[in-house]
């Protein structure tokens, strides 16, 4: 298969090769169980540790604050989950946004289900959330605030060192999905007040099924798998050492290259955005224009559905994505495009394309002129654009 | 995901396009859950289906779907139109996802909304044809845009 231009950076990302490389060792020849006392598994514990200290290090907290899960949900899933048991005698309360992953809302639906009460705030129509809004939603017995660093969906980047504010000044917990915004975004825990952030490998060109969750140190959240002493007795079971291996090297390489990396992302970024909607009418562009992740564009094309579009894009050797509920498997459209204001038919017409430090201007601009020819030939088939039309010579 | 027919006919589709004039036009699907279809119809004098087009509004299972679905009916007479089904129509597709087959759904009914429109027209009963539901008759989504 030829190489495809991969704009799906959001979706997943590719493995980088020094990643992959420091990872090797941990498979044939250092596959000590971390737990032991001979010095094989000192030498997993010890490649375990400086992992540790990496990402302890790029947020600006104590290494031992991180604690490795299989990934960004389950570490979603254990902050929500954990704090919702350890301080139920206090309330049972929970904020969240409208516009959270899945791995977030679902958890929140599970709990409304087992007598907790959830508040979901509202975005504005670029996706950001109101802080009026949330203080006026605090309650006495609010636990936990959960709001996403920055959107998958439409890259907007909410107003979180704020958030953290008030969360602080309130006495209550913040936790944030940065999922899509570790390794993109500088991100200081401390100075933004965030007492728990969730973060994927795969995301940030590190391995899957490989992430953390910072819980700051005196939080009283419980051990949410059992079955060992692992990460100090609060998540069990044999580290996934080379995930995590894999996990550090590829969080130093973030932060070690985010600045330049995202300068040019950016640059790439706004071409693109400007190209299309300049070059192809009845276009509009998701999310907020600057507060937005350095690799995020979303557009909608009025009068087409995204997953022709996806099929049409891939024919072309481009991966995207889009948020029409063809591609969600259900009847309904991206919860988040909703949630920004847009009608359904408007967003089953959406497309995501997300960038790394590997994508080029030369495949922008072809993945541009694909795009035209493409938007181009599903109208012509579209009822909806030959109604419009038709409408518009009236009308004339 | 989609058989190599489906890709075939999401890739070139057959009869996509419009008739002026046509002896009936029948739209079908709703905007909201991301599927419309249209079906023109010019039937000859002797209740056959002279020629058939369509435009879709969808993922590439309603495309295809709309596709085969012109070839299906096209020279065919109004009764053997009306048995075209919406398994008739997967079948000849070599099947579709299970999420997908309400498309092959939206097929048939875009068909038998056609010729209720032709048969209305003309004052005509054809065997077996009722009212559709989902029709949309044009003009009735202004307010979406």
């Amino acid at each position: 298969m030829k190489k495809p231009i991969y704009l799906d950076n959001a979706a997943t990302t590719v493995t980088r090769q020094e990643v992959i490389e420091e990872m090797l060792p941990y498979f044939g020849e250092f596959y000590g169980n971390p737990s032991t006392v001979y010095s094989l598994g000192t030498a997993s514990k010890q490649a375990e540790e400086k992992a540790r200290q990496i990402i302890g290090d790029s947020l600006g907290v104590p290494a031992q604050d991180i604690y490795f899960t299989a990934g960004g949900t389950e570490a979603d899933n254990w902050a929500i989950k954990a704090t919702a048991e350890a301080y139920a005698n206090k309330g049972k309360h929970i904020i969240t946004s409208k516009i959270e992953h899945h791995a977030v809302l679902h958890t929140c639906q599970y709990l409304e289900q087992h007598g907790y009460e959830v508040t979901y705030l509202d975005v504005d129509e670029d996706g950001l959330i109101s802080l009026d809004e949330l203080k006026s939603a605090i309650r006495p017995d609010t636990i936990l605030i959960s709001i996403m660093f920055a959107n998958n969906e439409i890259g907007t980047i909410e107003p979180i060192a704020k958030i953290g504010e008030i969360a602080k000044a309130n006495g209550i917990i913040f936790h944030t999905d940065a999922v899509q915004a570790y390794g993109q975004l500088p991100i200081n825990a401390q100075t933004m007040h965030i007492d728990m952030l969730s973060a994927s490998g795969h995301k940030l060109n590190g391995p899957k099924g490989i992430g953390f969750l910072y819980i700051r140190k005196g939080l009283k959240l419980k051990s949410f798998i059992h079955g060992g002493a692992q990460e100090r007795k609060r998540r069990a079971g044999t580290e996934n050492v080379p995930g995590i291996v894999g996990l550090g090297k590829a969080a130093e390489l973030a932060m070690e290259t985010m600045q330049e990396r995202t300068q040019k992302e950016i640059a790439l970024r706004d071409h693109l955005i400007e190209r299309v909607l300049k070059e192809i009418p009845y276009t509009r562009l998701n999310g907020h224009k600057t507060l937005r992740l350095p690799n995020n564009t979303n557009f909608c094309f009025q009068f087409i559905e995204g997953e022709s579009m996806l099929m049409m894009l891939d024919m072309a050797g481009i991966c995207g994505s889009s948020g029409s509920a063809c591609t969600s498997g259900s009847l309904d459209p991206s919860h988040v495009l909703l949630a920004i204001g847009l009608p359904h038919e408007i967003a089953h017409g959406s497309l995501r394309l997300t960038l790394s430090y590997e994508t080029t201007l030369e495949e922008i601009d072809y993945t541009v002129e694909q795009l035209k020819m493409i938007i181009e030939k599903l109208r012509a088939m579209s009822p909806l654009y030959a109604d419009f039309i038709k409408k518009q010579n009236k009308s004339r | 995901m989609y058989s190599e027919k489906v890709m075939d006919h999401f890739q070139h589709p057959r009869n996509m396009g419009e008739i002026e004039n046509a002896s009936g036009i029948g739209t079908v699907g709703n905007a909201k859950c991301g599927d419309i279809m249209r079906i023109f119809l010019d039937i000859d004098e002797n209740g056959i289906i002279r020629d058939v087009k369509f435009k879709t509004f969808g993922c590439g299972a309603a495309v295809a779907t709309s596709s085969m679905a012109t070839e299906l009916v096209k020279g065919k007479s109004i009764q053997e139109a009306m048995k075209v089904t919406n398994q008739a129509v997967m079948e000849a597709l070599d099947g579709l996802p299970p999420v997908k087959v309400h498309c092959s759904l939206l097929a048939e009914e875009a068909i038998h909304a056609a010729l209720w429109d032709y048969a209305t027209k003309n004052n005509i009963k054809i065997e077996g044809l009722q009212k559709p539901k989902s029709d949309i008759h044009e003009g009735e989504e202004e307010e979406e845009y």
